[in-house]
């Protein structure tokens, strides 16, 4: 699981031997630690000049932060993060002074550094000289994701629905994209409005008191999905089918939750979970829909048992709990599924996978009102190459290939996609639903 | 809300009075036990999956996965009990070594206690007795054992010299006491489960007990089939899904053959009483005998104040319990006769007939067991003579015997067998009670070595 090319051209000889040759060098990222700074150096807030006012708001925003906020470019220090904000850009003319501003920084943005842009979604009825300007703003960040170095990231966050700057979900987004919390999350634009909710009194502790469902528990990205969210406050019920109890019983323990050795197919499964959380815990508050299987053939050789298992555990299960879920009027719940970059950009021998996960983003936007009328939200998290069991059993060339073909040229952790789910599950993103966001370190393939 | 403070173990429910027991024939100032679940590893045949699996490693295991089920980590318990049959002298606090091993508070205390085959069961009747006096809010009990990692010791001969040479004060000295050595004294003792009394194995008792009681081949054959198939039924419909965790990627237990039949069982050559005087005929075989196998079970048991307190689910309640021994070394019971002794007298005192259970769990040792068990407790003359009966105690429907299988098929890893019958009776009762809206019972009876036998009647709540 060990990825000891990023680790050689980071650490002694090799990393010099690299340097003179001109491998490439992909960065050791930045983890999540508690007790860190939220970012690794002071922050640059730059805005077109219709977006000043918005750009003040979240000046102040971030100087509540603790963060070193300034608003003029200087080569004096290594910056920490941009943020640039074109929320009231009219015009593609608009953005020009404060784009450059943003570049004239990159060359001293910090190893680990972030770009942040916030802009508006382009909407029905907007003028074309509107809607360019903000529909450029998705081509622009994409570009400028793939131009950082060093372990930097370039996100965007895309106001909707006239949701003001310093919205409760617009600022825990922007909290999540500058913090380390974020680090394999690269190239990619949430939209994102208005939200019911109040942001966390503790920032280290956003779920604190709630009650988490992790499916597909005992190992890998479930167990690290167990223990993010077990850390960030959620009591966990960790889920698995009763085969894989034993992994299951070292993650509930890691995390002080509980263990319910259940079958995601089985046709009570909703209401057994329900069950469980509410008689031992209390209540249901989130539900990570992480349990996957592989099934990998081409298409001409595929068995219906392949084809029908992967579509029972990675779709249908999802779906039937969802419903009992949600049927039993379970207020306020937040669903994220797992997806994959497979159900976004394909992948050879993997027709069922890729079916079960583009599936999952379909019934994702579709469940989004559904949940929203009962104050809850369902999101997607689109892994890209995640370093696990499951990936370490690919064979060697065809591994290297995959973990490369990202931006940040390197594959991401378990703990990376687990970050992600948390940001979603917690109370200040209510204002994100329906949505995929990608894990992906801005892979190639896809959007 | 969800997360809680590990909490005393020992202190009293909210009241400060211990509530008043259920059962009306309880003694004054006893309250309920309650049974709040069980987990258990698959059991697994010597050798096999769990050969290199200490007693430590595997209750351990056991103890990971009821923490994990029930959210008990940090949790100080009020006790754990158990213990295992076969035992390693470095063992000697066993359980108090797997608590250290496992998620729970490290505060909590821990004891080891053995009573043969019935080791788990009295294990649970001392842990229900303590919380039913309040001398405890929870507590864990169970059993382990391992075949497959057994104790080898050194011979006799063997033993006494080290022992000496490590006394002596001098070179010559230790030289002397190593010469007493003998070539025989080398070979290394394994362990031995035969009667010391006796020196006949459990399997050549029950030969004589079997053939005594005309129990024959077929009969046995019928219990064993039973077994397999009830066990293989449970475990399809996600029985053991709560009541077991896999250990060493083992999923289930490995000795149930769900494929077996009349006919193959029918095939195996007997294995026990081939000695028997004549007409007797041997009749008991590898298929109608229980295996030597290795696992580890556990159950937690509570007041039901503690288990309300945590919002644990409350499965049934341990109502009372009964050991018996016989006298078969100088008498003539048979070895394993003891339970047919203990369970009029636990009746007797509950005020309880055979038809009041829902449920029998008989451990099958061996098929025969369970059907000299019930013979004689059907036979007139032997319930007067030896249990002092002016009527035989009664007939056990066979439906409600073992209905989710037993040890023929699960498997008899000895200490632990009380454990995987008491997690399961209770869940047994519990859904019996929730389909019917009605109380349901069953009746635990383990015969073990040394002519005992460990009895307990559970209840629902």
């Amino acid at each position: 699981m060990t990825d000891s090319y990023t680790k050689a051209v980071n650490s002694g000889f090799t990393k010099t031997l690299a340097k003179k040759l001109g491998l490439p060098r992909p960065a050791i990222l930045r983890r999540f630690r508690a007790g860190d700074p939220l970012t690794v150096g002071p922050v640059l807030v730059v805005a077109d000049d219709a977006s000043m006012g918005d750009a003040d708001t979240l000046a102040k925003e971030l100087l509540g932060w603790g963060l070193d906020v300034r608003r003029q470019p200087t080569d004096d220090t290594r910056w920490g993060a941009v943020l640039l904000v074109l929320t009231e850009t009219k015009r593609p003319t608009d953005v020009s002074s404060a784009v450059l501003a943003t570049g004239s920084v990159l060359r001293r943005l910090a190893t680990n550094g972030r770009v942040v842009t916030l802009s508006r979604a382009a909407a029905d009825g907007d003028a074309p000289a509107l809607a360019a300007a903000r529909n450029g703003v998705d081509g622009f960040l994409r570009s400028l994701a793939k131009e950082l170095r060093a372990g930097a990231t370039g996100n965007g966050i895309v106001l909707t629905d006239g949701v003001a700057v310093n919205g409760t979900s617009v600022l825990a987004t922007l909290r999540f994209f500058l913090s380390a919390r974020s680090a394999y999350v690269d190239g990619q634009l949430l939209p994102v409005g208005p939200a019911d909710a109040d942001l966390p009194a503790d920032w280290d502790r956003p779920l604190a008191g709630k009650v988490a469902v992790v499916t597909g528990a005992a190992r890998g990205i479930g167990a690290a999905i167990a223990k993010t969210l077990a850390r960030d406050g959620a009591t966990v019920v960790c889920v698995d089918v009763p085969a894989a109890g034993e992994g299951l019983a070292r993650t509930a323990n890691a995390v002080g939750g509980t263990a319910l050795q259940l079958d995601v197919t089985a046709d009570d499964a909703g209401r057994r979970i329900l069950e469980h959380a509410r008689t031992r815990h209390g209540s249901l508050d989130v539900v990570v829909h992480n349990a996957g299987i592989l099934r990998d053939k081409l298409l001409a050789n595929m068995k219906p048992a392949q084809w029908d298992s992967v579509v029972a555990v990675n779709l249908e299960a999802q779906l039937r709990i969802n419903e009992q879920l949600l049927g039993s009027g379970v207020e306020g719940l937040r669903i994220v599924s797992l997806a994959s970059t497979s159900g976004i950009a394909g992948n050879k021998g993997q027709t069922n996978y890729g079916f079960s996960k583009a599936g999952v983003i379909g019934h994702t936007r579709a469940t989004a009102p559904w949940a929203a009328a009962h104050g809850g939200t369902a999101n997607a998290v689109a892994p890209g190459f995640i370093e696990t069991e499951m990936t370490a059993s690919i064979p060697f060339a065809t591994r290297e290939v995959a973990r490369r073909l990202n931006s940040l040229q390197q594959g991401g952790r378990p703990a990376d996609v687990a970050e992600a789910i948390v940001f979603l599950a917690s109370p200040a993103s209510a204002g994100v639903n329906g949505q995929v966001l990608r894990v992906c370190g801005q892979n190639l393939v896809g959007r | 809300m969800a997360t809680r403070k590990p909490s005393d173990g020992s202190s009293r429910s909210a009241s400060g009075t211990p509530a008043r027991a259920a059962n009306p024939h309880a003694p004054a100032g006893v309250r309920d036990a309650v049974i709040v679940g069980g987990n258990r590893i698959p059991f697994s045949r010597a050798g096999r999956k769990y050969a290199d699996a200490s007693n430590q490693e595997m209750f351990t295991a056991a103890l990971e996965g009821l923490v994990a089920r029930f959210g008990l980590q940090g949790e100080r318990i009020g006790e754990v009990v158990g213990g295992a049959v076969l035992k390693h002298s470095r063992d000697f606090n066993l359980i108090r070594e797997s608590v250290l091993g496992s998620s729970l508070s490290p505060q909590t205390p821990a004891f080891d206690l053995q009573q043969a085959c019935a080791t788990g069961l009295e294990a649970a009747i001392t842990v229900a007795n303590k919380i039913r006096l309040g001398q405890i809010e929870s507590g864990i009990a169970g059993g382990t054992d391992t075949v497959s990692d057994a104790p080898v010791a050194v011979s006799e001969g063997l033993r006494r010299a080290l022992l000496d040479a490590s006394h002596a004060k001098t070179l010559q000295a230790r030289l002397k006491a190593f010469a007493k050595v003998r070539p025989s004294d080398l070979k290394p003792l394994t362990p031995a489960t035969d009667e010391p009394r006796t020196g006949l194995s459990m399997g050549e008792h029950q030969a004589i007990t079997t053939a005594r009681w005309g129990i024959s081949r077929a009969a046995q054959d019928e219990v064993a089939l039973a077994s397999h198939q009830h066990l293989a039924a449970a475990w399809d419909a996600g029985f053991f899904d709560d009541l077991v965790t896999p250990f060493r990627g083992l999923t289930r237990d490995d000795n149930l053959r769900a494929d077996t039949s009349t006919e193959k069982l029918a095939k195996l050559k007997p294995v026990f009483g081939r000695g028997l005087a004549e007409p007797a005929e041997p009749t008991m075989t590898a298929g109608n005998s229980t295996p030597l196998t290795d696992g580890a079970s556990t159950v937690l048991l509570a007041s039901a104040a503690w288990a309300a307190e945590r919002d644990l689910p409350v499965l049934a309640r341990l109502v009372d319990a009964e050991t018996a021994a016989v006298d078969f070394v100088h008498g003539h019971d048979g070895l394993l006769m003891a339970p047919v002794h203990a369970v009029p007298r636990l009746l007797a005192r509950n005020g309880l007939a055979l038809d009041d259970f829902d449920f029998f769990e008989i451990h099958e040792a061996f098929a025969s067991t369970v059907l000299t068990t019930l013979a004689a407790w059907e036979d007139a003359d032997y319930c007067k003579a030896e249990l002092g009966l002016d009527a035989p105690l009664g007939s056990v429907d066979r439906e409600r015997l073992n209905v989710n299988g037993s040890s023929l098929a699960a498997g008899h890893p000895f200490a632990a067998t009380g454990g995987r019958i008491l997690a399961t009776a209770a869940k047994l009762v519990a859904a019996k009670a929730a389909e019917t809206g009605k109380p349901a019972r069953a009746l635990i009876s383990i015969c073990a070595a040394g002519g005992l036998g460990a009895t307990a009647v559970v209840e629902s709540v």
